[in-house]
């Protein structure tokens, strides 16, 4: 049997329920061959594992724990294997969220603390546009596109440093009702958006595709 | 402002099938719900309803393929509304493949209904669908707009504005804000009503009922509108989509 030598394989990772259906055929429609689960030995093995969440972070931390989701995702950085976060799935990937004065702790992989947006009209729901730096390997052919973003809460400060010897990850922000925000961040192997790409039509689609390809197939 | 101004055609299901009529040259099967998503999407929609007006458990059981065969086909977000009566129901559409759901009657039988959804699920899943009517003489409320069952037919016996008030405060996500007195007209969006509901809530509203000439969208989101629905107007080419987001373009609000 001939298997195709490119075939990138991508685990999303399953720990609740919502609409996981949207994320795993745009992501076979960027050309990865897909399976969803919340097995922890094929989220490790896989070559790109995506963190999907919806709802509340105290709930996605809770549901990630149940499947071992931080140790799979710090097991997996230590290798530099490929993970991407999606919505609630990129702000767990950071130190804490509060919510209704309630703090939680994240997966910590990035400081900073995911709370509620200040605009006039929350959740901040629709298309918007964002603000790519140079040199972003996401966003490339769709820089200047609109994505579709549903959610209450998002990282508002981040002070990024570097010591010389790292360097810093790249972060692409988005902007509502005079609030301020991280839509994207690239860092090594850990990228995120907060934004839905799978929801986000043919622009989403470049996206995923982009990170697809990068990703080194193991076969 | 960049966020950009919605907008999204609602389609009537009945027992997996379009209800209305449609004159789109591009479909094979007009009938065919998820063809006419694809249209849409490639018109430019930004997301899209489905209202399940099927009356039997069968017809409902056929809206789940629809909704799965949609989100497999359309990357676009999907609102799924029409009979929600429970946290299981909004379980399945989910499961499904559905991005949001909408409920109506059963949340106003059971306000409850809202925050229960909201807290499994997380309050964007949910939108809270408001039939709304100003009272007829003999009856008043607060804000002289009140909630409707059955299609606009009877009153609920709640201030229409009060009702959003507290559905957002329950966790919900969004308003499907339906003008009952403007529906079918195509004489325009109810502006009091929009201006109200803007003025009260600081959740997304959605402006329905009324759309009959491009003209009559900037003046809805003037009044306070973050995205407007329309059927009727789409379904039968009145209107393209694309025409809809040059009027509100040239108005001056951002579109996809």
């Amino acid at each position: 049997m001939v298997e195709p030598v490119e075939t990138r394989r991508v685990v999303v990772l399953d720990y609740g329920s919502g609409n996981l259906r949207s994320a795993v055929r745009a992501l076979e429609r960027a050309g990865a061959e897909v399976t969803l689960t919340g097995d922890k030995e094929a989220a490790l093995a896989a070559d790109g594992l995506v963190v999907p969440g919806v709802g509340a972070f105290a709930a996605c931390m809770a549901g990630l724990r149940a499947v071992k989701g931080p140790e799979i995702i710090g097991r997996r950085l230590a290798g530099g294997r490929p993970v991407l976060g999606i919505c609630v799935g990129m702000q767990v990937l950071f130190e804490l969220g509060v919510e209704h004065g309630v703090t939680t702790e994240g997966c910590a992989e990035w400081p900073g603390t995911v709370e509620r947006i200040q605009a006039p009209v929350v959740p901040h729901m629709g298309w918007n546009t964002v603000e790519v730096p140079e040199g972003s390997m996401l966003f490339e052919g769709v820089e200047r596109e609109r994505f579709y973003f549903v959610h209450s809460y998002g990282v508002r400060d981040w002070t990024l440093f570097t010591n010389g010897r790292t360097r810093a990850p790249l972060v692409t922000w988005a902007e509502h009702g005079g609030d301020r925000f991280v839509a994207a961040v690239e860092n090594g192997p850990l990228c995120a958006t907060q934004f839905h790409p799978e929801k986000s039509g043919d622009a989403g689609a470049r996206l995923l595709a982009n990170w697809v390809s990068s990703l080194k197939a193991s076969r | 402002m960049t966020l950009a101004v919605r907008v999204i055609p609602c389609l009537d299901v009945d027992g997996g099938r379009v209800v209305k009529g449609i004159n789109f040259r591009e479909l094979r099967d007009a009938g065919d719900p998820v063809e006419l998503a694809k249209v849409y999407d490639a018109e430019g929609a930004d997301e899209l309803t489905f209202l399940d007006i099927s009356a039997s458990h069968e017809g409902r059981a056929t809206t789940m393929e629809i909704v799965s065969r949609t989100a497999e086909q359309v990357f676009i977000p999907l609102t799924v509304g029409g009979g929600v009566g429970s946290v299981e129901d909004v379980d399945r559409l989910l499961r499904a493949g559905a991005d949001k759901v909408a409920v109506n009657t059963a949340a106003l039988r059971r306000p409850e209904l809202v925050a229960e959804i909201a807290d499994r699920f997380g309050n964007q899943v949910l939108v809270l669908s408001v039939d709304a009517r100003r009272v007829p003489a003999g009856s008043t409320t607060d804000s002289g707009f009140e909630v409707t069952t059955h299609g606009g037919r009877q009153s609920a016996g709640k201030d229409a504005i009060a009702w959003a008030v507290e559905a957002a405060e329950l966790g919900a996500g969004e308003i499907l804000l339906n003008a009952m007195d403007a529906d079918g007209t195509q004489d325009g969006f109810d502006l009091d009503l929009i201006r109200l509901v803007r003025a009260e809530v600081s959740i997304p509203v959605i402006a329905s009922g009324g759309a009959g000439r491009l003209e009559h969208f900037p003046p809805a989101v003037a009044a306070g509108a973050d995205a407007v629905l329309a059927a009727t107007v789409f379904h039968f080419g009145t209107l393209r989509i694309g025409e809809v987001k040059h009027t509100l373009a040239d108005a001056g609000y951002p579109v996809r």
